[in-house]
């Protein structure tokens, strides 16, 4: 990985943090989600224990930690796919704890899967049309009325097509969503979420499995959703790619957050280094890996 | 053995009254399965409440069969919501066992003897057919056909609304299934938390899905009730339920015609099994069997077909074979 060139587009130097303190919990001059004290555990073992997060708007913020250590189940809370044990959260000022998981899409927030969630037998552009919302056909009677969704399908058709012309994905549309690779279906998760026209994105490692190629035009494309005022909290491994673009980094141990601070906090963080990098050791002589 | 009489009777079968009544439930079993991914392993449950909405209507409160009809939907739609709201938030299965569960339960209830007030029990219900009858165009008596395919003018009425019904849900299959709502439903078939994250929902289609399938089930039923002129709860067994799902397998499953091009086969196949177990027993050729076991072969026979099929055709006779083997991860 280039990290250089990644270092060129965040280079922009801009401090979107303001002056957040580095440190677990700090509080930021215009957060898009604040959470509290959110729980959740599975048998005996805390998956989840986060006291307070708050993510600034227009910002990426990484959320990395070893694996195991609750990103994806904290996604799944906050998104609604999962039930929470407790805890409240906000997002643009709304308590949407408690709320379903397409009642948080429609909020503003949308996610994508860690296992990348293609609709296999449908087509690339089907995928795509699912993403916007508002749809008049979607109701049972309006299904019947066609002319009532024309022109909406036509104005979703051209958005989806520019979508996955950003996305190099154009040539695919007729194709079916399950004869994409693995790194094309990431592609395409990632420009269905934006179909929806989310504030807020948040991807659970959406460079697992992407070809090195394609890495770098995925992360411009992170990088100009948040130009484009978008909020984007991610999950992900690899260093290069975490200190290239982020505005922000979130540490995540054992369910909760043990650091927080901009890149070159985080980097110097003995703490982390200490459990994330003494964490991902131990996953190596185990043998684990993630599901990429 | 005459083969051409068996193959004559065998297409008779094919498009006569049984094989309209099985395509019209299969239609709706095909928007649940087909289409949504609902596991429903209990459609014979919507046929049974179809059938007794017109039978209890007619038989015990001398109403007009039209308001059986109205009857039947009603009950289908409750049961729809009864069988959804628990279970379409859970995990597919749940539906699967509920639905199964559910359909023999109805058929126990039905023929109760706590029940009998309204269904007669196991007795079951006569005279139904009376009020649809009246309404015929054909005339009653005459043989409506072609060569040794014929049917008579009570026949041809009740085939005629059937298969009518049947091309009906076909449109509004074809329209749902080409619009947006059609598009989310797939979806939920494919991957519902997907479609979830993607702000739809999923709850509300597919209980929407179940409900619409079901009043299709329903329909059946009533016609069915009409058809006999007589119900009785023991021809509402799971057995039915297997039938419709082989009849959706055969034809394929997610395609408009599946259902029918199922239905046809199925039937033609079944009448011509019988046919020719018969033809051979009267040859004197199958002397280890008696009369009553050519049923039992007749079942063998629709299993193998079902095993056959998933062995060689797996998408169906209309099926995209493309389609079917995409590695669904
Ligand atoms: N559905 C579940 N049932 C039981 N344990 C779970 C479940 N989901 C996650 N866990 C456990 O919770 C912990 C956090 O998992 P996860 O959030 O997937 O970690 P990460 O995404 O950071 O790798 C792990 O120990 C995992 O085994
Ligand atoms: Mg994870």
């Amino acid at each position: 990985m280039s990290s250089d060139e990644v270092d060129t587009s965040a280079a922009v130097d801009v401090d979107r943090m303001a002056d957040a303190l580095p440190e677990p919990g700090s509080s930021k001059s215009d957060p898009i989600l604040v959470a509290d004290d959110v729980k959740r555990s599975f048998g005996g073992l805390t998956a989840v224990d986060v006291n307070h997060l708050e993510v600034q708007r227009g910002t990426i913020t990484a959320l990395i930690g070893p694996n195991g250590a609750g990103k994806s189940t904290f996604f799944n809370l906050l998104t609604g796919f999962d039930r929470v044990d407790g805890g409240r959260w906000t997002f643009e000022g709304q308590r949407i704890n408690g709320r379903r998981g397409h009642q948080v899409a429609r909020a503003g927030m949308v996610r994508t899967f860690q296992l990348t969630k293609a609709l296999t037998r449908m087509t690339v552009l089907d995928n795509m049309l699912l993403g916007a919302q508002g749809q008049l056909g979607e109701r049972m009677a309006g299904a019947f009325l066609r002319p009532l969704w024309r022109s909406q399908e036509r104005a979703n058709t051209e958005r989806a097509m520019e979508l996955l012309e950003r996305f190099k994905l154009i040539d695919k549309r007729q194709d079916m969503a399950g004869s994409l690779s693995g790194g094309q279906r990431k592609l395409l998760e990632m420009a269905r979420a934006l179909m929806t026209d989310p504030s807020m994105i948040m991807l659970d490692e959406p460079m697992a499995g992407v070809n090195p190629a394609l890495v770098q035009s995925l992360l411009q494309h992170i990088t100009s959703l948040r130009d484009e005022g978008k909020t984007v909290l991610f999950v992900e491994h690899d260093m290069d790619v975490i200190m290239g673009i982020s505005d922000w980094i979130v540490v995540l141990a054992q369910g909760q957050v043990i650091a927080e601070g901009r890149p070159s906090d985080i980097r110097s963080d003995q703490q982390v280094i200490d459990a994330y990098l003494g964490a991902q050791e131990v996953e190596g002589e185990s043998g684990e890996s993630g599901d990429e | 053995m005459d083969i051409f009489m068996i193959l004559a009777e065998a297409a008779r079968s094919a498009v006569g009254p049984i094989a309209a009544i099985y395509a019209l439930a299969a239609v709706g079993l095909n928007l649940h399965f087909g289409y949504t991914g609902l596991l429903n392993f209990g459609q014979v449950g919507f046929m049974l409440v179809g059938a007794y909405g017109v039978g209890i209507s007619v038989a015990v409160f001398d109403l007009p069969v039209a308001v059986g009809f109205l009857v039947g939907l009603g009950c289908a739609v409750v049961l729809a919501l009864l069988l959804g709201i628990p279970t379409l938030r859970l995990r597919a299965d749940y539906l699967a066992i509920t639905t199964i569960a559910a359909a023999e339960v109805l058929r126990l209830v039905y023929r109760a003897g706590f029940a009998e007030p309204l269904t007669k029990g196991v007795y079951g219900l006569q005279n139904l057919s009376s009020g649809f009858r009246e309404v015929n165009p054909f005339d009653a008596g005459g043989r409506y056909g072609v060569g040794a395919i014929t049917f008579t003018g009570n026949q041809m009425w009740l085939m005629t609304v059937t298969w009518g019904l049947v091309a009906l849900f076909l449109l509004i299959t074809w329209l749902l299934i080409h619009s947006p709502w059609g598009r989310v439903i797939k979806g939920i078939r494919e991957d519902e938390d997907a479609v979830r994250s993607l702000g739809k929902n999923v709850f509300a289609y597919k209980m929407q899905a179940l409900v619409l399938g079901g009043l299709i089930g329903a329909l059946a039923g009533a016609m069915l009730a009409v058809h006999q002129g007589a119900i009785q709860p023991d021809q509402f067994k799971p057995q039915v339920t297997f039938f419709l799902w082989v009849i959706l397998l055969l034809g394929g499953a997610g395609r408009v015609f599946g259902p029918v091009l199922g239905s046809m086969a199925f039937w033609f196949l079944m009448s011509f099994t019988d046919g020719f177990l018969k033809g051979l027993g009267r040859e004197g050729l199958l002397p280890f069997l008696s009369g009553p076991d050519y049923g039992a072969i007749q079942l063998a026979f629709a299993g193998l077909m079902l095993v056959l099929l998933i062995v060689f055709r797996p998408q169906g006779l209309i099926g995209d074979r493309k389609e079917m083997l995409i590695n669904v991860k």
